[in-house]
């Protein structure tokens, strides 16, 4: 182990096995959304729109995991203080956001047509959207914090308290909404063909890994030159004898 | 307890010396409810059942003025820092701090409440109730917030930080506080006033303890 | 002094290292400190002097290597150390808008002494700001509040206690007072660390002397043979000090 490893940084060497993830991720999404625009039948009552949910439901799964992902990293962090979880941490964060706001914006897409208005408050949409803001915010205090230390700290402290707040925002806008009749959304409608829903769920979750993956390896070469190397150069003043102060 | 005494006899004269901002701020909430009612229009008909959201809305604004200003006086000269070393524990300094920014934002919910009921013509049938939602609601404002504000007083872009992490988090607060206040006001024939002061309830108990465990770890190097 | 000392050491240093960002502040720092001692600790500025001292406080944590105040480990017994050490830094760690009186107060609350009036304005005496005991401390000048901190630190009343630069925007007279409180100090038998550049001051007022370059000790010894060991470069000191 090198002396950067040793003081926990994140080992850089793997950026081939994060687009390999990508690929395969890639190759995943393109045949199950095949399958899933051309060769699923029309479901019974919602028709073509429905199709929509075969990349909605995997994409909300991931970002469950991503923030879970991402709340392990900072609890991680912060009983270790190792700073490769601050860099796997950063990733998880990043990737999480970007799938919650694609999950929104899939869920405007089946919106519009189905209700005629963007956006419904369904319960989980909006819960995702909450986390989306949640989480970007936590972004924005790490870009706005230089030491290193405290981004470290501060962002999982954040990342802790918004992930255990996210069961009571959804049941906190349930309630809120439940006054109302519940819309349907594509998380409720069952497709009449799993195949190409499971295989969208395995590509995007190994796009996810593979995003991750190589954020991390960004996030930790930032990291490494942001701080001074892990062991100090040697000496070089001259006459350095230290004595003990008696 | 010996430090949470100390802790809270500090706050309070914190409190007492910085009451003009708190005037201040009273302000900035009242104006706030009177542009809100501009949004909508010169109709109480409209105004009326929305009350509550835009009472809560203001107080919600007012809050991230309150929450920044109580870390001016500690970091000014690192007093806080100052009181770490004594050693004073993390628990008394984030307890003392987090009390006297409830207590203030109480008192300002409870001072907007007349402002709210001259403006859009509000109903006021459970008024000691209310105050229990305010209160319930501050705590669940300051609990984080008080976090929240040591955090982004060092950092930069301090003013915006403040909400942009605090108003996602507080989404269930104001939901329910909005939710409780409007069936104190407008009637609530199902009973479920109580459901939602849970809720608070809740909140409030998570983020109180959460958010005191973790306030060691923010102060701290 | 014997080496085979048995009693605790009042600070005892190891490998200390700390870094902001990108540059290294300490590097490799040892050493030992008896019990009862009074330390000075010269370097330039930059030179990690502020830094060895808030890391000694336990306001910082060293990032590599330990350091023991009266035996208790500043990285893992944080609190306990805490209870020993006083600190005077570069902070006053002051409220503007309290009184000098209150900010005893709230100090002396925190460490369960006596915070009425009669028993804090002698201390307020011994700094002289008696008169101004219920005046603010926004209206102090910088002198005020440096006395001010002076008398926050000994209130502490702590075993090792840390000067940080204290005759800092004082004048003659606030010279001759921290001699004298320094004085006071070491009567008590209190283990005092002041870093400072009135070298000649501090060689007269210590027993032992540390000085810092870039954040490694480059020189330990007795006090009084530090201005003459020339270490210090002469062009650095203030004037009419070396």
């Amino acid at each position: 182990m090198d002396a950067h490893q040793r003081a926990g940084f994140l080992d850089e060497g793997n950026a081939g096995r994060g687009f390999v993830f990508v690929g395969i991720g890639v190759a995943l999404l393109l045949v199950g959304s095949y399958i899933g625009l051309f060769k699923a039948p029309a479901e019974a009552f919602m028709g073509e729109v429905y199709r929509i949910l075969y990349v909605h439901v995997p994409t909300a799964w991931n970002t469950m995991l991503a923030f879970t992902w991402a709340f392990a990293c900072a609890l991680t962090y912060l009983i270790k203080g190792a700073w490769k979880w601050d860099s796997r941490h950063e990733a998880a964060l990043e990737v999480g956001v970007v799938l919650a706001g694609l999950v929104c914006i899939q869920g405007s897409i089946w919106a519009k047509p189905t209700w005629g208005v963007w956006w419904d408050w369904d319960p989980r949409l909006t819960t995702t959207a909450v986390m989306f803001f949640g989480f970007a915010g936590i972004l924005a205090l790490r870009k706005f914090v230089d030491d290193p230390q405290k981004r470290a700290v501060w962002s999982a402290v954040a990342t802790i308290i918004t992930y255990v707040d996210v069961p009571i925002v959804y049941f906190s806008v349930r309630w809120w909404n439940s006054l109302h009749q519940i819309q349907s959304s594509p998380n409720t409608v069952s497709a009449p063909f799993l195949i190409p829903l499971r295989t969208n769920a395995f590509g995007v979750l190994f796009l996810w890994i593979g995003l991750t993956l190589l954020r991390s390896r960004v996030a930790a070469m930032r990291l490494k030159s942001e701080l001074a190397p892990p062991l100090p150069e040697p000496a070089v003043a001259p006459g350095y004898a230290p004595e003990v102060a008696r | 307890m010996r430090h949470l005494k100390a802790a809270l006899y500090k706050e309070a004269l914190l409190q007492w010396r910085g009451r003009a901002q708190l005037i201040a701020v009273l302000v900035f909430g009242a104006t706030a409810l009177l542009l809100f009612s501009f949004a909508v229009g010169p109709n109480s008909e409209l105004l009326r059942p929305i009350a509550p959201g835009f009472l809560w809305l203001a107080l919600l604004l007012s809050s991230t003025l309150t929450l920044a200003e109580s870390y001016q006086a500690e970091m000014e000269h690192k007093a806080l820092e100052g009181q770490l070393l004594l050693p004073a524990g993390h628990g008394a300094l984030y307890l003392g701090k987090a009390l006297a920014n409830w207590l203030q934002l109480v008192v300002l919910g409870a001072a907007l409440v007349p402002i709210m009921v001259v403006l859009y013509d509000a109903a006021l049938p459970r008024p000691l109730a209310l105050l229990g939602v305010i209160a319930l609601g501050s705590a669940g404002l300051s609990a984080p917030g008080t976090l929240y504000a040591a955090m982004t007083h060092q950092a930069r872009s301090r003013q915006t930080l403040l909400p942009l992490l605090l108003f996602p988090l507080v989404v269930p607060v104001l939901i329910a506080a909005v939710k409780a206040t409007s069936l104190l006001m407008l009637g609530d024939p199902m009973g479920q006033v109580r459901a939602w002061v849970v809720l608070l309830i809740g909140f409030d108990a998570i983020h109180w303890s959460l958010c005191g465990l973790l306030f060691g770890r923010v102060v701290e190097d | 002094m014997s080496l085979e000392t048995t009693k605790t050491a009042a600070v005892e240093a190891a490998g200390l290292c700390r870094r902001y960002g990108r540059r290294w502040a300490l590097v490799e720092v040892s050493f030992r400190i008896e019990p009862g001692r009074a330390v000075m600790i010269a370097g330039r500025n930059g030179s990690g002097k502020s830094t060895l001292l808030r890391l000694l406080a336990t306001a910082i944590r060293p990032d590599h290597g330990t350091a023991h105040l009266l035996g208790r480990d500043v990285r893992r017994h944080r609190e306990a150390v805490r209870g020993h050490v006083a600190l005077l830094g570069h902070y006053s760690y002051l409220y503007e808008t309290f009184s000098a009186l209150e900010n005893l107060q709230v100090v002396g609350r925190f460490l369960g002494k006596d915070t009425r009036r009669e028993a804090l304005l002698p201390l307020l005496a011994e700094v002289t700001l008696a008169e101004r005991a219920d005046d603010p401390v926004s209206t102090f000048s910088a002198g005020m509040r440096k006395r001010l901190a002076l008398a926050r630190t000994l209130l502490q009343d702590a075993s090792v206690v840390l000067l940080d630069e204290p005759y800092g925007e004082l004048d003659p007279p606030g010279f001759r007072l921290v001699d004298r409180l320094f004085g006071t100090l070491r009567a008590r038998g209190m283990t005092i660390v002041m870093a400072t550049h009135l070298i000649d001051r501090g060689a007269a007022l210590c027993d032992d002397g540390l000085v810092l370059e870039q954040g490694r000790l480059i020189w330990s010894g007795p006090a009084r043979d530090l201005p003459g060991a020339g270490v210090l470069d002469p062009a650095t000191l203030p004037e009419g000090v070396a």
